[in-house]
């Protein structure tokens, strides 16, 4: 394998890792104020139908992406709307939302499949960083999105861990009945926190259907928000350790596609199994390595919170 | 600060102590149709007349005796992956990797009818059942030994492999049981006429509907007047009191799971082996998926099932039928992704009393 | 008297099916030390958290200072400057000291820990309130736990604390150091509310006594013009009657023992180290400690929920560490859980699938298939026996009161006729009548000759119920005392880690 090979793979699994890094950082807001949202997969999907149509009809990216936020946020409002103030349970919820979400994507895209995108993000290097050798190509020669992913893991790291709000927000996932009784609003923060992630996970579909392979195809995803979800356990529900995790997802995906272009003879199914399979493995040893120590999960993660109940 | 007296009309939800028969029944029956509702909203906003649409849904699944032997054929892989759905959430175990057993099991029947066509048509059939069963059981064993040993989540793991058991069964229809007469599509051969299941007259029902049909009594008894069944119930309801009772929750864990997937890839057996007669890459259409609502939607009990596959298999039906008129069939699993969300969401009213207080 | 701080007039409060609060009226001034009395059920954390929020009462009014208030939520009363410490302390157990009490504040956006920690140390060396603030909370004891709490009041301008069962975790040196800090807190002008049913609490702390009885506030009493027996009436509406229960001695030979034992708890720290300890047939052990020595531990190291790390456990000289929990089950250990709901019964099963928990396994139900028959007669005959109130057996027990949990679970567990009874914190959040029941079941299968192991945080109960008091410390044997001759200061020091004197 040549210097520029090396290279032109670990660009492409930021890439390619991108869209799940999204995803996962807006299910680790979610979860860390308490709230299971298992409907990845549906709001990615409605986000990359959203964002494309939004997109093919106004040719503006901005607008497309801020559908596409909106897209997933507004599955994302029946979810909590479903989970936190009706106090269903949050897996089926989920699922609902999942298969939901696929449904109505395949019904609101079927007039632009096979269409090319009007528009796409393309990759800007940004000038004097993409010259530096190595880091350059690597980091700095990529679309907007990725830099604004760059930018969103510190962000998020720093409001989780540095600000009140990260705190309270904290508190609400761990103990909501501590939250409660010092004036912290939990149902209002859960309701906000899964919106921005289903917003986040609109914004990673809208990649795939802008950036990655700029056209609509039914299904789309492909699973990548499932795999967001352990994404979110491998991560330690801490926005800075996703970035390592989506990228390692990346370049598996990656390199998968660059050994059929050079011709490798795996057969081509064994390659699409990968990502999958790396999952299943990632998750038992993550579940493994932290479970006497129980750390990262929330504690009331996936439990509904009812005042008079306790 | 106000200091006047101020109280404005509030809804408060009251837990009800218990829960009356008849809501049990309205509950999912208005939860559905306030699915439909919510789902014309969005067919209207879209330039299509719901009632139309759903006219037509309604006509092709249940309008004809053509459409619903059509509608029951359908049903009949939809019944077994929820009663394997069904049991492992009576347990509280999230098997949602139906689609992926119920593909194995047509895979591993599969098999056994291309290597031995000429084997006597009872034997065959056997063959094909006990092999769809082992290798649906053993690929929900995966998960379930995952979540047994050391408790990994067994959602992400158990939809994981649907992927995989997807390129699984690609590999083998493009590549090694590719039919060589099969003007290149991917597509095993035709199975022998010994590896078909007897039908029903001239439609395509097939005598798995009388397996489903059995199934459900079993599996009635097995959850409600067996130890086992008592004990999957209690592990379902609390692992504290059965871990305190005495009750090995590894060991059911591991036994609900093998069950499951062995429902579940009888179900994909029964449709190769009745309905298909070879294997290729269209026989996943989201059933393993559709049995999650089902299951939910019937409240885990087996008769139910039955009725409700039987209503979804009409939505499915109908869901291939409207894109005739350039309605696209996601729409069906639009519906039925709304009937989940709704029917959850209706169940506050079963365990809550909701009053207006001023 | 100085100031009216509170004044909560005839409220009401009804929960589905219970009326919690009636008619109750209280008053609560600054610098004093208030106690609000009342049995478990009696209404008084109810009562409480209208006056802080959490709950919205269906009738009444509260005042603050002489000020219309009623509450809407959690916020409204903290603003008001009323802050209460709840039994289960509402911590967050990963956060440290200072991020716990720094959350809900709206002052700034950014965390500023630092300039946090040093008002807290300020508060804590004013009330003698010792913790560090850089402590993660699971790291602490009970005792500082309690104090970071109090330390989250006063942070927020609390200037009315109330307390709920604040002396429950703690050994009677520290409910001694406890009060000594809420009353250097009362001298500086504060309201201090503590809710509590034990009698002796309230002669030695409080300044006046509220007493609740059945939702009802039935008097408030100066404790200067009052004594233990007038509020004992008051409390539970009739005489009431203390003194021993167990009065016959049954001991016999020795049946269950236990050498050595060490165990770990679910974080994976040793909570029981090299404990030994033997019980004898037809006698009571009672197990005396503040809760979370390693007594839970205890209880499931002997039943077969917990590994055991070292040691051995007998009885009637048959091995049962090696055994699984299903065998000792069988061989004849009844255990009556901490947690009735989570553990002992399954709330949403009916009271016929709760009561065949231990039996269903018994040919006796049916070969192949449950004999549905017998296993309703089974249940009925228990809830006959034990006088269990439901509407029938196929109604789900989360309807029950604790009291009737308690009886169904008794009831089970004694059917099988055992040869030990492991019981912890039998009576808790029972009634006296509850109580009552509870107690004579368990002397009962003592003079039938069951060893019986009375794990308990109540040292009155054990005084009255055991024929000999061990007491545990950080998963320890600190001693064990005949109860005749076991003196409640010397088992109190015991409690607090001091060994027993030995008597060489």
């Amino acid at each position: 394998m040549t210097f520029n090979m090396l290279i032109a793979i670990l660009a492409a699994a930021i890439s390619t890792g991108t869209p799940i890094l999204f995803v996962a950082l807006g299910e680790i807001i979610a979860e860390k104020s308490g709230v299971q949202n298992l409907g990845l997969e549906g709001m990615m999907l409605v986000g990359a139908v959203t964002g494309f149509i939004v997109g093919a009809s106004s040719l503006n990216l901005f607008m497309a992406i801020l559908a596409a936020a909106l897209g997933g946020g507004v599955l994302a409002l029946l979810h909590s709307y479903v989970t936190i103030t009706l106090k269903a349970n949050q897996v089926v919820s989920g699922l609902a939302l999942t298969i939901f979400g696929t449904g109505l994507s395949g019904y609101l895209g079927k007039p632009y499949v096979g269409m090319p995108a009007p528009v796409k993000f393309d990759s800007v290097a940004i000038p004097f960083l993409s010259e530096i050798p190595v880091v350059g190509p690597v980091f700095f020669n990529h679309n907007v999105l990725v830099y604004f992913s760059y930018a969103l893991v510190f962000l998020l790291w720093f409001f989780v861990y540095r600000t009140n709000f990260g705190l309270n927000l904290r508190a609400t996932g761990e103990n909501p009945g501590a939250a409660d009784s010092l004036g912290v609003n939990v149902f209002a923060l859960r309701y906000v926190y899964t919106i921005f992630g289903g917003m986040l996970a609109g914004v990673g579909g809208a990649y795939l259907s802008l950036a990655s392979a700029p056209s609509w195809v039914e299904n789309m995803s492909g699973g990548r928000g499932w795999i967001a979800i352990a994404l979110v356990i491998f991560a330690i529900w801490n926005p800075a350790r996703a970035i390592f995790g989506a990228y390692l997802f990346g370049g598996v995906e990656a390199l998968g596609y660059r050994l059929q272009a050079i011709g490798v003879t795996a057969s081509p199914f064994i390659l699409n199994m990968m990502p999958y399979l790396l999952t299943i493995g990632v998750l038992i040893l993550v579940t493994i390595s932290s479970r006497t120590k129980h750390i990262g999960e929330p504690e009331s993660l996936g439990i509904p919170y009812d005042r008079e109940e306790r | 600060m106000d200091v006047k007296k101020e109280r404005k009309t509030k809804i408060v939800f009251e837990k009800r102590l218990q829960v009356p028969t008849w809501i049990n029944l309205v509950v999912p029956i208005v939860s559905v149709f306030f699915a439909l509702v919510f789902s014309g909203i969005f067919l209207k906003l879209t330039g299509q007349s719901p009632l139309t649409v759903y006219l037509a849904m309604y006509r092709s699944a249940f309008g004809s005796a053509y459409g619903f032997s059509e509608t029951l054929v359908k049903a009949i892989p939809l019944m077994l992956t929820s009663f394997g759905v069904a049991i492992a959430f009576k347990m509280v175990i999230w098997n949602i990797g139906a689609e992926g057993q119920l593909l194995l099991g047509a895979l591993a029947s599969t098999g056994i009818a291309l290597a031995f066509p000429d084997l006597p048509r009872i034997l065959l059939i056997m063959m094909m059942i006990a092999a769809a069963m082992i290798a649906g059981g053993l690929w929900a064993l995966i998960p379930g030994f995952a979540k047994a040993q050391w408790n990994v989540n067994e959602v992400i793991t158990s939809l994981m492999l649907n992927y995989v058991a997807i390129n699984v069964v690609d590999y083998f229809v493009y590549g090694p049981w590719k039919d060589t007469a099969g003007f290149g599509f991917p597509q095993t051969a035709t199975f022998s006429q010994n590896a078909w299941l007897p039908t029903w007259g001239t439609t395509r029902i097939h005598f798995g509907l009388i397996i489903a049909l059995v199934i459900s009594i079993l599996l009635y008894i097995v959850l409600n007047r067996t130890r086992w069944g008592y004990e999957v119930k209690v592990i379902g309801e609390s692992r504290n009191v059965a871990r305190y009772s005495g009750m090995s929750i590894k060991k059911n864990i591991l036994l609900v799971m093998l069950l499951s997937g062995a429902l579940a890839g009888m179900g994909g057996m029964l449709e190769v082996s009745g309905v298909v007669h070879k294997l290729d890459p269209h026989l996943s259409i989201g059933l393993g998926y559709s049995a999650i609502i089902v299951a939910w939607l019937s409240r885990l009990n087996p008769f139910v099932i039955v009725i409700v596959s039987m209503l979804f298999g009409g939505l499915i039906n109908g869901g291939f039928s409207i894109q005739m008129f350039g309605i696209p069939a996601a729409t069906a699993t639009m519906l039925q992704g709304a009937i989940l969300f709704f029917v959850l969401g209706g169940d506050i009213f079963a365990r809550y009393r909701i009053k207006m207080i001023k | 008297m100085s100031q009216l701080a509170v004044r909560m007039v005839d409220i009401r409060k009804t929960f589905p099916g219970v009326v919690a609060n009636d008619q109750v009226n209280l008053e609560i001034y600054r610098g004093e030390i208030h106690a609000l009395l009342g049995e478990n059920g009696a209404g008084k954390s109810t009562l409480m958290n209208i006056l802080t929020g959490l709950y919205q009462q269906d009738k009444g009014e509260v005042f603050i200072n002489d000020e219309l208030r009623n509450f809407k939520s959690p916020k409204d009363a903290i603003e008001a400057g009323i802050g209460m410490v709840h039994q289960n302390f509402r911590l967050v157990k990963p956060f440290t000291v200072t991020e716990n009490v720094m959350l809900g504040q709206k002052k700034s956006a950014f965390l500023k820990l630092d300039e946090a920690g040093e008002r807290i140390n300020a508060i804590s060396s004013k009330f003698g309130l010792k913790v560090h603030p850089k402590a993660k909370i699971w790291q602490l004891s009970v005792g500082e736990q309690q104090r970071v709490e109090i330390i989250k009041m006063l942070y927020k301008g609390t200037d009315i604390l109330i307390l709920d069962e604040p002396t429950a975790v703690l050994t009677p040196q520290e409910v001694n150091d406890l009060f000594e800090i809420l009353r250097g807190m009362a001298d500086d002008g504060k309201a201090i509310v503590f809710i509590t049913h034990k009698m002796h609490e309230v002669i030695d702390f409080a300044d006046r006594i509220t007493v609740l009885r059945g939702g009802l506030s039935i008097k408030t009493l100066l404790k200067k013009e009052t004594d233990a027996s007038e509020l004992g009436k008051l409390m539970v509406g009739k005489e009431f009657l203390s003194g021993r229960k167990n009065t016959i001695n049954t001991c016999g030979d020795r049946s269950l023992s236990i050498k050595k034992v060490s165990a770990l708890n679910d974080k994976g720290l040793p909570a029981l180290s090299e404990f030994s300890l033997d019980i004898c047939k037809g006698e009571i052990v009672g197990i005396a400690g503040v809760a979370g020595n390693g007594q839970r531990e205890l209880s499931e190291v002997i039943t077969g929920l917990r590994p055991v790390t070292s040691g051995n456990i007998q009885l009637d000289g048959t091995e049962l560490t090696k055994k699984s929990i299903r065998e000792i089950i069988d061989f004849g250990v009844a255990f009556i859980p901490e947690d009735r709901h989570g553990m002992g019964l399954a709330s949403n099963l009916t009271v016929i699938d709760n009561a065949i928990l231990k039996e269903y396994r018994s040919s006796q139900y049916g070969s192949r298939l449950l004999d549905l028959k017998k296993l309703r007669e089974k249940a009925q005959c228990l809830v006959d026996d034990f006088d269990v109130k439901i509407p029938n057996v196929d109604c789900p027990v989360k309807l029950m009161s604790g009291g009737n949990l308690q009886k169904l679970l008794l009831a089970r567990e004694t059917s099988i006729e055992p040869k030990l009874v492991v019981a912890v914190y039998p009576i808790r959040g029972l009634d006296i009548g509850a109580t009552d029941f509870v107690h004579n079941v368990l002397i009962e299968q003592k003079n039938a000759g069951a060893a019986v192991l009375l794990i308990s945080e109540d040292l009155d109960e054990i005084y009255k119920m055991a024929d000999r008091i061990a007491v545990m410390y950080e998963g320890k044997l600190m001693g064990i005392l005949s109860t005749e001759d076991a003196d409640i200061g010397e088992v109190g020091m015991m409690m607090a880690g001091a060994r027993k004197k030995e008597d060489a």
